[in-house]
């Protein structure tokens, strides 16, 4: 007990100053790194918590491609984060209000929750024991089975969008050098090498 | 650990055929390349075609599959003929356009296809997630659809702007959805209607506000005043054969998914609805009808009228009565069925090999082609409600279940907006007739539309003859939605 107590501290604190240092950060790929250590240790409180699918799910979705997705844009765009810091303070006030009114609207929800009488009988789908199942295989057997139809209906929505995808930007460019295998690999030595008779003395 | 049971996907079946063969014919556009775009156009229609016996023989019996989340009924399977019709007959109309105007590309139908698939999930959803999902698979695809014409600045314009306001309306569904998830503790269509029908108790102030919202996501969908914005500037913008897509088919599934909501799980709260239904209806029906009087772009003086006509079909579900919903579903029908025809017949304007869309290059149609001006008139003359064509008994009927429910305020200004209405589609007739010769139409106009002008003429012309069977049909419909 100790020792998840202390584990979860330990993520905590440097899910915090990572955040910090995200924010504070000079070089933007600093910034991008510390995000990404900041995504590592929420998977660590997540799987604290009992939570296996999610912590993996963090770390597949967010450090695998939208952290990545930052890096590219870090790396390739010539943006000058020095440029886009320069205010940072002016608007910190702003800043701090709006947080300071989330925190006020989550504490609102958390305390002044009200349950509908009728609606506490019929809601709650049946958690099943999280020491029988291990909640990978307990979600897995709701949307394969229960919610098959709106799987399958959200895989043709993402087939959709990769379709729209292509057919919006995909363009025929003409002149453009493509590598094609078929024809390096049916080349003929007679098509590239050519042999010459070098006469002694004469050079090519 | 117990056995999931496998769940029963018979009634799914069409929509399971359909994306089957939307994904089969990618692969065959993906190998064959865009030559192969008309063969892909074909075989897409093929597919809607088998998709329709699927539906006509599917069960005719109530039921639901997929724990509850899909609903197949007389009502759903009504929307999704009427759904695969106007698909079918898009697909048609726009073979000939997308070779002519360099977008012959293989993803216009096949994206078609997925976007019919969305309408078909959106009728079948009995419950707020598979509606959502629904409705994004939909919209998705037509704002894709709306942009297909990339290198213009219009069609470009047209899908950003689609894209953004349809993603705002989503927001708002949502936010309606999980307040109404929060308030009843279920997101299931008949466990919200069984909360209502509980002991007559009032519905609790945020289930309402929840159902504000998410009236205010759909009327989006159906381009209801006053979430209209989108509408004239997307139709405008579009390819012709995309804006007649978003003005035949969505619309419907989006009308039949906002009956469908109304109705089935919030029947209870009736009075608190029917107001808000009233006034969209109201303002949808006068917007419409002013708005569209200074038109000089056919598109956008459609997109106005289609704005009109959902107003007339929203009076209907405002009566909040089985006759209200048969009413809504004969007014769909022949809206389909009269804009399939109106948008073919724009279609065909085109002069020099340049389409045109303004109204006056039809001046002096009745004598450049006599046959396409009568065509044109007769379907006009019906999309005014002049008696006896198919138009005129849709508002009937509509403007009949209002009075019953008396709602007669209603009624009279729905009358009143469909006299200012009627000018500007008379308008149209006086210019084809009694103007001035323009430069005449491109001529032949091809088998197929000569095809489908003929049946939506047909159909309109001589609907007061035979309006027995989709009487009976829509009425069985709208009786298996009601409890």
């Amino acid at each position: 007990m100790i020792l998840s107590a202390i584990a979860f501290y330990v993520f905590a604190a440097i899910i915090i100053a990572s955040a910090v240092l995200v924010v504070s950060a000079r070089n933007p790929v600093h910034s991008v790194f510390f995000l990404i250590l900041a995504f590592f240790n929420a998977a660590g409180i997540f799987v604290l918590a009992g939570a296996e699918f999610l912590a993996m799910i963090l770390v597949i979705v967010y450090v695998g491609a939208v952290a990545v997705l930052f890096m590219f844009v870090v790396m390739m765009l010539d943006i000058n984060f020095v440029r886009l810091r320069e205010g940072f303070l002016q608007y910190l006030p702003v800043g701090a209000l709006v947080g300071i009114i989330l925190l006020i609207e989550l504490v609102f929800i958390v305390t002044t929750q009200v349950n509908v009488p009728e609606v506490l009988a019929i809601s709650g789908a049946p958690t099943p024991n999280i020491s029988e199942v291990t909640n990978t295989h307990a979600l897995g057997r709701l949307i394969y089975t229960r919610y098959i139809y709106l799987f399958q209906a959200g895989g043709l929505i993402l087939l959709v969008a990769m379709i729209g995808a292509i057919v919006l930007t995909l363009r025929e460019r003409p002149g453009v050098r493509k590598q094609r295998i078929s024809d390096q690999v049916g080349r003929s030595r007679s098509d590239s090498i050519e042999i010459k008779k070098v006469s002694p003395g004469n050079g090519i | 650990m117990p056995q999931a049971p496998v769940p029963d996907i018979l009634p799914a079946l069409p929509e399971i055929w359909l994306a089957v063969a939307a994904m089969l014919l990618l692969m065959v556009g993906a190998f064959r390349g865009n030559a192969s775009t008309r063969m892909v156009s074909w075989l897409a229609v093929v597919a809607v075609a088998i998709a329709f016996v699927l539906v006509l023989s599917g069960s005719k019996e109530t039921g639901t599959t997929f724990a509850g989340m899909f609903v197949v009924d007389s009502f759903s399977t009504f929307a999704k003929e009427l759904i695969l019709v106007g698909t079918a007959a898009t697909l048609v109309m726009s073979m000939d356009y997308i070779r002519r105007e360099g977008m012959e590309r293989f993803e216009f139908p096949v994206l078609i296809l997925l976007a019919t698939i969305g309408m078909m999930m959106m009728v079948s959803a009995n419950d707020l997630i598979s509606l959502y999902v629904g409705i994004e698979l939909q919209s998705l695809a037509l704002y894709v659809i709306a942009a297909f014409k990339r290198d213009t600045l219009k069609s470009t314009e047209a899908g950003l702007k689609y894209f953004v306001l349809g993603a705002l309306s989503s927001g708002m569904l949502l936010y309606g959805a999980s307040l109404i998830y929060g308030f009843t503790g279920s997101t299931n269509f008949e466990a919200i209607g069984a909360l209502y029908t509980q002991a007559g108790q009032e519905p609790s102030i945020g289930l309402i506000v929840g159902l504000v919202f998410l009236i205010s996501g759909l009327a989006f969908k159906v381009s209801a005043v006053p979430f209209h914005m989108w509408t004239p500037d997307v139709y405008e913008g579009a390819s012709t054969p995309a804006t007649a897509f978003f003005a035949i088919a969505p619309k419907v599934a989006a009308m039949t998914l906002l009956v469908r909501v109304l109705i089935a799980p919030f029947f209870g709260a009736v009075d608190d609805w029917q107001q808000i239904i009233t006034l969209i209806a109201i303002l949808s029906m006068g917007y419409g009808a002013f708005a569209a009087l200074r038109q000089a772009n056919i598109k956008r003086l459609m997109a106005y009228s289609s704005i009109g006509h959902m107003g007339f079909a929203l009076v209907g579900l405002a009566a909040g009565t089985e006759q209200g919903v048969q009413s809504v579903l004969i007014y769909l029908l022949i809206y389909l069925v009269m804009n399939i025809g109106a948008f073919a017949a724009i279609l065909t304007m085109r002069v020099k090999g340049q389409m045109v869309e303004g109204i006056d290059d039809l001046a002096g149609l009745g004598r450049n082609n006599p046959m396409l001006a009568l065509v044109l008139a007769i379907l006009f003359f019906s999309l005014a409600g002049i008696p006896p064509l198919a138009g005129f008994f849709g508002k009937f009927y509509v403007f009949l279940a209002a009075i019953d429910a008396q709602l007669y305020t209603l009624a009279v200004l729905g009358v009143l907006s469909s006299v200012v209405g009627a000018y500007y589609y008379l308008r149209i007739i006086k210019v084809m007739y009694f103007d001035e010769p323009a430069e005449s139409f491109e001529r032949p106009i091809g088998r197929e539309m000569t095809l489908i002008l003929g049946a939506s003429t047909l159909f309109t012309a001589f609907f007061v003859v035979f309006p027995g069977p989709f009487l009976a049909w829509t009425q069985q419909a709208a009786a298996a939605l009601l409890p």
